[in-house]
């Protein structure tokens, strides 16, 4: 049933509404390995195709809590352990002044997480990809909407994904090779 | 992203962008400036003077690494002169790219669609041409990584009491976050230019810098809430920044730096320079460039706007500092004031009055602040009372401290000039290079702005078997 060569159905749409409406009609009928590509963020698109919630904001608040704790300890471990300098009779753990330090290793480790975390969560870089085979593909980051059902999917067959697709009024469906 | 429900095309107010643009439009006309647009006249006679003057600026650098800061003017008491006065300027330029793409993303405000990418090109560069002002005051520049705390054989730390050590993890970390937040934003631009062209050099390389990127929903779910994040990560950065650098002077005892009002004053007077490097920039690009459909008389009043109300604030800050001078009655401070109305340097504290607190009111008229090229002058009048209000802030405090046995004056070499316009060339090169080679303007976030980009899709479900 599943042809190896073929990666999945791409149907494409010139406007957001109609994107939306075939993601939803294509995700009540059963597909779930779906996606959409769209030339701006849609978040009602990623709604339709059952994809909300992402891991981005813990993966930085991890990152964040780490780094803010790294630097505060660093500092203490300093201060008081490594290289305590006596100013004064002044106390070693003096750390109200350390909290700038870890205010700024807090906001970069959380910031460099959001965007690592980003990145290796959505699996780029990746610079080859089989939906580029389809040369209309490139009017994604133009003006066009593209929605995908991939050959993995369970309910995925050549002939009646192919007329579904066609149901949506779409453009044009292709086939995307793999 | 930050979907702009209702583009206003009123008569009160300019709309945000020109109507009768579409999303194949605006992808045409950006991308056109870097992919088909000739080399131009223009672009080349700016970039080569940008180039000599960066040329000048390495060799007064390389001047600098052989002899040492003795070729600048800077001597006791008078320690820090312009290195410290530029670092100041440039870091507080760079404050306005972060304020437009941080601040205004949380706070809703579509306008910036079309101004934050440049803005945020400014930061970069600003706070790059900062950063090299402390490592070349140094003395021993070869050794910066001092500053930072690594296991070595000298069984040292730095010292994390002080004000300078903050300084270098807050401009650092600013620095970073600045560049991150930019590369990402330039991700999903730079696959709709590898998309374009059919170049193949040009498609491998945008398609590197790019990382393969192909638009889809669900990285666009993950890159929007990382997005969101940054902004909301640098909003608290930007304002610590330069309350950071203010702690350079208010945590010191000299008179006229020892007060409290620093820290915002220091981060209004920021964003007042920022937002006048901005028109700088963006009076003549949009001209220049043909994108007045997207950078509108509506920015360009909006920037004149956070400019007379920040510039009220930093009047506000001068006004307190005399209040506090008198009302705290130190003998030192009343000086200081004297010495700042009356002094060897008083014309340019004069001047400063002039330049940051009189010339902006008439930006208070709408003819005004709808003038480009009044709008132009203005702001580079703003950026010159600024730079002399980090001049007045440095070298007169510290040319009259305590003791009339340390008084002196301070005198800048050609060298501390060099260094200082060289930056300025440095910074334009790099925008100019900027320009044509990356998007200006934010392609996918302009697109969110058209009336086309709303969703009137109900949720509604239909079912096809």
């Amino acid at each position: 049933m599943r042809d190896p060569r073929i990666y999945g159905l791409l149907a494409e749409f010139d406007n957001v509404n109609d994107a939306i409406r075939a993601a939803r009609s294509t995700y009540a009928a059963g597909y779930r390995k779906i996606d959409a590509y769209t030339p701006f963020p849609v978040e009602e698109l990623s709604e339709a195709i059952g994809f909300e919630k992402n891991g981005v904001a813990l993966v930085c608040l991890i990152g964040g809590l780490l780094g803010g704790t790294a630097a505060f300890v660093l500092q203490w471990w300093i201060n008081n352990i490594s290289y305590p300098l006596n100013v004064g009779g002044r106390p070693f753990n003096s750390w109200p002044s350390f909290i700038i330090v870890t205010f700024e290793m807090t906001i970069l480790f959380s910031g460099l997480s959001a965007v690592f975390g980003m990145l290796a969560l959505n699996g780029l870089p990746m610079p080859y990809h089989p939906v580029f085979n389809v040369p209309r593909f490139d009017l994604a980051s133009k003006d066009r909407f593209f929605l995908i059902i991939f050959s993995s999917d369970k309910n995925y067959d050549p002939t009646r994904t192919r007329q579904f697709l066609e149901g949506l009024n779409p453009i044009s469906v292709a086939e995307v090779p793999s | 992203m930050r979907r702009a429900t209702e583009v206003e095309v009123g008569e009160q107010k300019a709309p945000v962008i020109q109507p009768g643009h579409t999303y194949a439009s605006i992808t045409e006309k950006i991308g056109a400036i870097v992919l088909r647009r000739p080399l131009t006249n223009g672009w080349l006679l700016g970039m080569v003077i940008c180039f000599i003057i960066l040329q000048w600026f390495l060799l007064a650098v390389c001047y600098l690494f052989y002899k040492g800061v003795g070729i600048w003017g800077v001597n006791i008491p008078i320690g820090w002169g312009f290195a410290i006065v530029n670092f100041v300027w440039w870091i507080g330029i760079g404050h306005a790219g972060t304020l437009i793409s941080a601040i205004l993303l949380l706070l809703r405000q579509s306008w910036r669609n079309s101004i934050n990418r440049f803005a945020e090109a400014m930061t970069l560069f600003a706070v790059a041409c900062a950063g090299m002002f402390p490592v070349f005051h140094l003395g021993r520049p070869w050794l910066f990584y001092w500053l930072f705390p690594y296991p070595n054989t000298m069984s040292y730390w730095p010292q994390f009491r002080s004000p300078l050590v903050w300084d270098v993890f807050a401009v650092t970390t600013y620095l970073t976050i600045s560049l991150v937040f930019w590369f990402i934003g330039l991700i999903p631009d730079m696959a709709s230019l590898r998309d374009q062209t059919s170049n193949r050099f040009v498609k491998i390389v945008y398609g590197l810098l790019c990382m393969g990127w192909r638009n889809s929903v669900r990285h666009w779910n993950r890159y929007e809430t990382a997005y969101l994040l940054l902004g909301g990560l640098a909003t608290p950065l930007v304002l610590s920044v330069h309350t950071v650098v203010s702690f350079d002077f208010s945590i010191g005892i000299v008179p006229g730096w020892h007060t409290t009002i620093f820290p915002p004053y220091f981060v209004a007077g920021a964003i007042y320079s920022g937002f006048a490097m901005v028109l700088v920039l963006a009076i003549p690009i949009r001209k220049f460039y043909g994108i007045e459909d997207f950078i509108t008389m509506r920015h360009l009043e909006n920037s004149a706007m956070v400019m007379l109300a920040t510039g009220w604030i930093v009047c506000y800050g001068y006004a307190f500092e005399a209040f506090m001078n008198w009302y705290g009655g130190d003998p030192y401070e009343t000086f200081l004031r004297w010495n700042r109305l009356h002094g060897p340097y008083a014309g340019f504290y004069y001047a400063l009055l002039f330049t940051n607190l009189v010339v902006p009111q008439v930006l208070w008229f709408k003819r005004i602040r709808t003038n480009p090229l009044l709008l132009f002058f203005i702001s580079l009048d703003v950026l010159v009372g600024m730079w002399l209000e980090r001049f007045i802030i440095v070298v007169v405090s510290l040319t009259r401290d305590f003791l009339n046995s340390s008084f002196g004056m301070y005198y800048p070499t050609q060298w501390d000039w060099a260094i200082f316009i060289g930056t300025l060339g440095f910074f334009s090169a790099c925008m100019f290079l900027f320009l044509r080679l990356l998007p200006a303007v934010s392609i996918s976030e302009l697109k969110t702005l058209l009336p086309e980009a709303e969703v009137t899709v109900k949720h509604e479900v239909e079912v096809h078997t």
